[in-house]
């Protein structure tokens, strides 16, 4: 896969359920159709939880990465209604 | 505006919501509501506007408030007795969400002052007890096109509609005038059951906060009424303009605005 182009980052290992999905569903909210939103997330619940409220939102998941540090980062392509 | 974490996990639950999310908590922050009379529907209209985050919310009530009001005027605790609701309203508010700007007017709502009261508010809720009131708030906000919330409970009974300029009719479209003294009692005298207060005001915070948002369907052309005891709503379609209304229709009688005289009620809602 070739590199992903990313529009902006967000860190929601500052914060725990629901406010890990509301964090990044808010940062997805400033971008534009098409762009990236890269997330980084605790492992666990988040990884569990959040790639698949993020879907049923309608956005597209590209890839999610093990940092191998107990974090994993998510690339999202904002898909808009 | 960025929202900080502590707001988004405050508003977690609006800002999940595919019709509220990040751009509708940001209206409700930005918005003001004025709410007349700090009554048994004000008082639940303001506790769940300031939990939501409206940004500033008027409160006006010229009364103090008194042991007979705790039954159903949740706002106020029993420590407040003899405190001007309109203060009590405020450290309730505040004390639940530091986000809301609250502004208080301890002054009764007449001609004089109404029409400055509503100017600078976003949308108006008639929380008040008393006839002359609530023709006097339409007819003001039929004038300074404001939309408003009207309701009214009694007993085991309790009514809302809402005004929305230009999009229905007004609550004297619908009731012409206030009824002849003594003809309806007040709460006082007949008295309410006080969950109806949360019933009714929490529907009348509703409409607000639906307003702001931009979402759904209002109660604009109709009345709901709810009667606890047969365990009934009904949402009755009213006409849609009613062309003779003395202050909104085609020919307006009245173009100033009227102080009927009003029957003793103490402010008992």
């Amino acid at each position: 896969m070739s590199e992903i182009k990313i529009d902006d980052t967000v860190d929601i290992t500052d914060v725990v359920c629901p406010v890990t999905f509301v964090k990044a569903k808010v940062a997805l909210e400033e971008l534009d159709e098409g762009q990236i939103l890269s997330i980084r997330m605790n492992d666990g619940e988040p990884v569990q939880n959040v790639p698949r409220s993020i879907k049923e939102e309608g956005h597209q998941i590209l890839k999610l990465d093990d940092n191998e540090d107990g974090t994993y980062t998510l690339y999202v392509k904002k898909v808009e209604d | 505006m960025a929202f900080t974490n502590e707001q988004l996990e405050r508003y977690s639950r609006h800002i999940i919501l595919k019709e509220v999310g990040a751009k509708g908590q940001k209206k409700l922050l930005n918005s003001s509501v004025l709410i007349i009379g700090a009554g048994g529907l004000g008082s639940p209209a303001a506790l769940y506007l300031a939990a939501a985050g409206v940004g500033t919310i008027g409160i006006a009530d010229a009364d103090e408030v008194d042991l007979s009001n705790l039954q159903r005027q949740i706002i106020h605790a029993t420590k407040d007795v003899g405190k001007p609701k309109v203060l009590s309203a405020k450290e309730s508010m505040e004390a639940i969400n530091p986000d809301v700007t609250v502004k208080t007017y301890q002054t009764f709502v007449d001609s004089e002052t109404i029409m400055d009261l509503i100017k600078d508010y976003d949308f108006i809720i008639d929380g008040t007890d008393n006839f002359p009131a609530k023709f006097l708030i339409n007819d003001a906000c039929v004038m300074a096109k404001k939309p408003f919330s009207h309701a009214g409970i009694l007993r085991f009974q309790g009514q809302l509609m809402t005004y929305v300029p230009g999009e229905g009719p007004c609550y004297r479209c619908v009731f012409k005038d206030p009824p002849p003294k003594d003809a309806v009692p007040t709460c006082k005298q007949a008295g309410v059951i006080g969950a109806m207060g949360g019933v009714i005001g929490s529907l009348q915070a509703m409409e607000a906060i639906k307003y702001i948002l931009g979402v759904g369907d209002l109660l604009t052309g109709y009345l709901l009424t709810y009667d606890a005891l047969t365990m009934e709503f009904r949402k009755i379609k009213l006409p849609q303009h009613v062309k003779s209304c003395p202050v909104c229709g085609e020919h307006p009688t009245i173009t100033e605005l009227i102080d009927y005289e009003q029957a003793e009620c103490d402010g008992v809602l």
